[in-house]
């Protein structure tokens, strides 16, 4: 069987992703990835000004109590907490791990993962606090 | 109890229409009429023309999947009760060319699917009398849910990266090769692997997860997709770390 040429295709608007609460949902999180960068940038701005001295931490720190900067930084934290739970709550579907000859419950493997960064967080707040 | 429902149908036909166009038609309605027993209501008594597929009427042959009200759905599945008090909108299957009302094209995905080699492939087949290959309940368990699905085409028509990229392998033949992939009398893995890892394979799925609800068997794609790419990375790794030793 072979396409008829008088077949008709759906044209895909531009704004397909607003058609459903998933896609919208999916969009989301895929622009998540920005604020992830941003982060990064963010971090590796803090630790520039840490290494060139105390005067230029303290440029950082005015530069980080502005205001656009505060509202920069709660979009970006939340982003990155939607982010990591839709990450999370996708990993037991692709980590299948079996123990002794069973399969470990999908539930353990979430659970796990947010042990793992519950322990991850821990340490890096000793670290920073200590 | 209402008793007539207001089916809205998308006709196309290509004589007659450039585009689909919602054509309106009054269905009586019990509480067991599904939406394909609407369909062949108005096929038998308004308009003989209307064309759709169907065959089983309980989910399992696969041939009725359709847009309703905007979901993908199997219209032998999907109660008209639930949608009262209408209209209810059915509309062909996203995704695909449609030939005639609600009749779409699916050539794309039977040249996609012999590609996943989806049937059991040995390295040494034994003689029949050898008797069957023997599998623990356990190992059925891998793979069964993957098993179940019935080609019934709604997760390419629920896959906005199929919508957006028509060479994307798509949820249901991955879906498959995982199943081969993981059932212990196969030993064909290495053999699906230039199409399942390939980028127009699972790499091009982006997890948007719309397969897997609109599934009606439980199939997960989404999740087979997402196992296999973890599976195509350790391998790929493996084969980094230790050219020689990986298989």
């Amino acid at each position: 069987m072979t396409t008829p040429v008088r077949a008709y295709r759906h044209p895909i608007p531009r704004t397909w992703w607003a058609r459903r609460r998933s896609y919208r949902l999916f969009m989301l999180r895929e622009i998540s990835c920005v604020f992830v960068a941003w982060f990064v940038v963010y971090v590796l701005l803090l630790v520039h000004a840490i290494g060139s001295g105390s005067d230029s931490y303290d440029q950082f720190l005015d530069f980080s109590a502005n205001p656009l900067v505060v509202a920069l930084n709660v979009v970006t934290l939340i982003f990155i907490l939607l982010h990591a739970v839709t990450w999370f709550g996708s990993a037991p579907r692709a980590i299948v791990v079996h123990l002794r000859g069973r399969r470990v419950p999908e539930s353990a493997v979430l659970a796990g993962h947010y042990a793992a960064w519950l322990v991850v967080s821990a340490i890096v707040a000793w670290l920073v606090l200590s | 109890m209402v008793d007539r429902i207001v089916m809205e149908v998308s006709r196309y036909r290509p004589e007659v229409e450039t585009e689909p166009v919602l054509e309106a038609f009054e269905v009586p309605l019990t509480r067991e009429w599904a939406v394909l027993d609407g369909l062949n209501y108005i096929k038998d008594q308004l308009d003989g023309t209307l064309s759709f597929r169907w065959s089983c009427r309980m989910g399992i042959c696969g041939s009725c999947g359709m847009t309703i009200n905007g979901d993908p759905k199997l219209g032998c599945a999907t109660f008209l009760v639930d949608y009262l008090p209408g209209p209810v909108r059915v509309e062909p299957m996203r995704n695909f060319p449609v030939i005639r009302d609600l009749v779409v094209d699916l050539s794309d995905f039977m040249a996609k699917l012999p590609t996943v080699k989806p049937w059991i492939i040995r390295e040494d087949e034994l003689p029949v009398g050898d008797g069957e290959y023997l599998q623990t309940p356990a190992e059925m368990d891998e793979y069964q849910k993957f098993s179940m699905c019935i080609n019934c085409m709604l997760c390419y028509s629920a896959c906005p990266v199929y919508a957006l990229d028509p060479g994307f392998l798509g949820p249901a033949a991955i879906a498959l090769g995982q199943r081969y992939n993981l059932d212990s009398r196969d030993e064909g893995a290495a053999d699906r692997r230039d199409v399942l890892a390939a980028p127009e394979g699972a790499w091009a799925c982006t997890l948007v997860g719309e397969c897997t609800t609109a599934c009606p068997k439980g199939v997960d794609p989404a999740g087979a997709i997402q196992r296999y790419k973890l599976t195509a990375a350790t391998q790929s790794v493996k084969e980094l770390l230790f050219p020689r030793g990986a298989r």
